[in-house]
């Protein structure tokens, strides 16, 4: 099968592999490249788990041909931390109680992520808007919602 | 009681248990918000293969033909696994615990039962081509007539869907058809009452579509065992299945999970674990078995659907002295867990409520719909939708406030329960008082000072003459033995049981204290071979 090469920026890393023609990027991201963090939901674009940030934006990667991302920059949960140090948003979820099984979890922070880099100070209803197409089963929205207002907040204090 | 050497960890960890009311980070957080919890999936194995699974298009066909010329010769293929490569292509999950027969097969041979059950499974180096290979199985069906109806299906001249159990219905002691429960007369019970309501209640099946699909891979490890990591929310369990499945020591595997992306009792039926060991022992190669998210719906089992009628005699005061139940647990194809969540149901009639006569048949039906399994509560959950739909129409029907209507009715300590067994530790009036309470609901005072330790036993703890019944025959085959089966208790230092144990059709259910996952991990998690 013809491989196609695939170069891109991933957290902040050039990275380079060879992908087959219709590979989705969440299969280059996490059996090319090694990153585990986006997740595997449903494939069809309908629980949220996959998402990633392309260029700052927020995007499913099961519904993202691999191609499309070359040359772009790509950015999952797997950089979000930095260095040992968690992002606010990491810090919320920890004490708000905002994953249980933890499986939309990835999905949920790259989309509230996406979020509070374009609008550092949401309302309730723009948390709930920017969080709609990720799928929780066990958590309940509540402590989710909690936790992005609760990373605004303290995002907007360091600032 | 156990004495621990405290003293040895003494420095390591003080005895301060005192956690409630305070906030205490889980253990597995940090993973959860880095993305560094490994899943099943999560793991990325050297020459790993890709299992899929063909499916049966029909809901009930007879199989004709298997035709896998073509696929094995596909690009990519390793190997065409049919019924005829499992060594033990029969199971049923309790039977670990020897509870029902082997009804179901890993892949269908003779039959298809249902839309989703797996026919032949095909490991190839890649997902894209296992599906390539898969398009190119032959599989001539004969389609049967189908019920998917609980009701239907056990009328005279349905469509037997299971021949393991002829009459659609599992067999309980060997010989009934449902699980009964008896206590004193409710015919007397409704012609003494000023009031009888007869309703009947559905609920539809539930799929638990837990974020993360069931899956698994397993891998060949050194000296001849396997190494499987899995999505299962019991892993002895399916270790054990498996075990008995592929027909080798449970000692054979080594098996990883307890990171679990959501179950719900939907990861507890070892859907993927048999084949993905199959494919490993077969090719040599780690093999992963992943469901997609329309198989997870398809064939990925629910919360079982139950159909009940309750009749209920109900006073002008308010006191409920009749309940009869009938219901029916749509197990879909095979027996799976609906077997016990129908002794789980009936432990739990009439729910929480003293009342001195009741009855209740409930049957574990085999329907051509997909096989159900645990989720929350189950056998539980439903009967409870109806019971409680049941208290607020009662409570309508003799002009009492709902809220203390229940409270009326509820058990108190000291009351005999439908089981036979004393009510203890009762709350159910403190409960609804502050349900009340918060839902800033109305109660007169004589009823805010009613207790569950107050005015309970006495006239509410007799057990009201029964009508004795006659027992079937014993006609069916007693429970079928496997080598698998444990071996009879031995005779010599069994004490013999304080009270006489009743016989079969009274015998009480142990009401479980548990959710039904814990249970399994508990009670399975000792099962050796």
């Amino acid at each position: 099968m013809t491989k196609t090469p695939l170069q891109f920026r991933h957290n902040g890393r050039d990275v380079a592999v060879f992908v087959d023609g219709g590979v989705n990027l969440l299969v280059a991201l996490r059996e090319l490249i090694g990153d585990m963090t986006p997740k595997f939901g449903c494939g069809q674009g309908g629980c949220g788990a996959c998402s990633v940030l392309i260029d700052g934006e927020l995007h499913l990667s099961c519904l993202t041909l691999a191609e499309t991302a070359n040359g772009r920059a790509v950015e999952t949960l797997d950089g979000m931390k930095d260095g040992p140090n968690l992002h606010p948003l990491q810090r919320a979820f920890m004490e708000q109680f905002a994953a249980q099984c933890g499986y939309c979890t990835p999905g949920m922070l790259m989309a509230a992520k996406a979020l509070l880099d374009r609008n550092p100070s949401p309302t309730r209803a723009e948390v709930i808007e920017a969080i709609s197409g990720n799928i929780c089963r066990c958590t309940g929205y509540e402590p989710i919602i909690n936790a992005v207002l609760a990373a605004a907040t303290s995002g907007r204090a360091r600032a | 009681m156990l004495e621990l050497r405290k003293d040895i960890f003494a420095d390591e960890r003080d005895d301060n248990l005192k956690e409630i009311g305070k906030g205490t980070q889980r253990q597995d957080m940090l993973g959860h918000v880095t993305g560094t919890s490994t899943y099943f999936d999560d793991h990325k194995l050297q020459g790993m293969q890709h299992l899929k699974v063909l499916r049966s298009p029909y809901a009930h066909a007879r199989l004709r033909r298997i035709d896998t010329m073509e696929a094995e010769r596909s690009p990519g293929v390793r190997r065409i696994i049919r019924g005829a490569d499992v060594p033990r292509n029969l199971n049923t999950l309790l039977s670990l615990i020897n509870f029902g027969k082997d009804d179901e097969p890993s892949l269908a041979v003779d039959k298809v039962r249902y839309k989703g059950e797996p026919v032949v499974a095909v490991v190839a180096e890649s997902p894209r081509e296992a599906y390539e290979a898969m398009a190119k199985v032959r599989v001539d069906y004969d389609p049967l007539p189908a019920v998917f109806d609980v009701e239907e299906a056990l009328k005279p001249g349905a469509p037997v869907v299971n021949e393991t159990y002829p009459k659609n219905t599992f067999t309980y002691h060997d010989v009934y058809d449902h699980q009964k429960l008896r206590f004193g007369d409710v015919e007397r019970g409704f012609a003494e009452a000023d009031h009888v309501l007869e309703q009947r209640y559905q609920m539809s099946p539930i799929e638990h579509a837990p974020t993360e699909t069931n899956g698994s891979i397993a891998a060949p490890d050194t000296n001849g065992r396997y190494v499987v990591y899995t999505s299962t929310q019991a892993l002895f369990f399916s270790l054990d299945t498996c075990a008995k499945i592929l027909d080798v020591p449970s000692n054979t595997f080594h098996f990883i999970g307890g990171t679990v992306g959501g179950g719900f009792g939907g990861k507890v039926d070892t859907l993927t674990e048999p084949l993905a060991i199959l494919g490993a022992m077969l090719t040599g190669r780690p093999v992963r078995y992943q469901l997609g998210r329309e198989e997870e719906m398809q064939f990925g089992s629910p919360r079982g659907a139950e159909r009940i009628y309750i009749k209920d005699g109900v006073m002008r005061d308010g006191r409920i002295v009749a309940r009869k139940i009938h219901a029916y647990f749509d197990s879909g194809a095979y027996t799976r867990l609906s077997s016990y969540a129908v002794v789980k149901c009936v432990a739990h009639l009439p729910g929480p409520y003293t009342i001195p006569n009741v009855h209740g048949d409930v049957y574990c039906v085999f329907t051509n719909r997909t096989p159900a399994t645990a989720m929350r509560g189950f056998g539980v959950t439903a009967m409870d939708f109806a019971l409680e739909c049941q208290m607020d129409k009662l409570a309508h029907l003799v002009g009492t406030d709902p809220m203390e209507f229940r409270i009326l009715n509820a058990y108190r300590d000291g009351d005999m329960k439908a089981h036979q067994r004393e009510a203890k530790n009762t709350a159910l009036i403190e409960c609804v008082q502050v349900a009340a309470e918060k839902a800033k609901w109305p109660l007169r005072e004589e009823v805010k000072r009613m207790s569950s330790r107050k005015d309970g036993g006495g006239s509410r703890a007799t057990i009201s003459p029964t009508p004795i019944e006659p027992v079937p025959q014993r006609a069916a085959v007693s429970q079928q033995r496997t080598t698998y089966d444990r071996a009879a208790p031995a005779t010599t230092q069994q004490p013999p049981p304080p009270t006489p144990a009743p016989p079969p059709p009274t015998r009480p259910p142990a009401p479980s204290p548990s959710h039904g996952a814990t249970r399994f991990s508990s009670v399975f998690g000792t099962r050796r071979r």
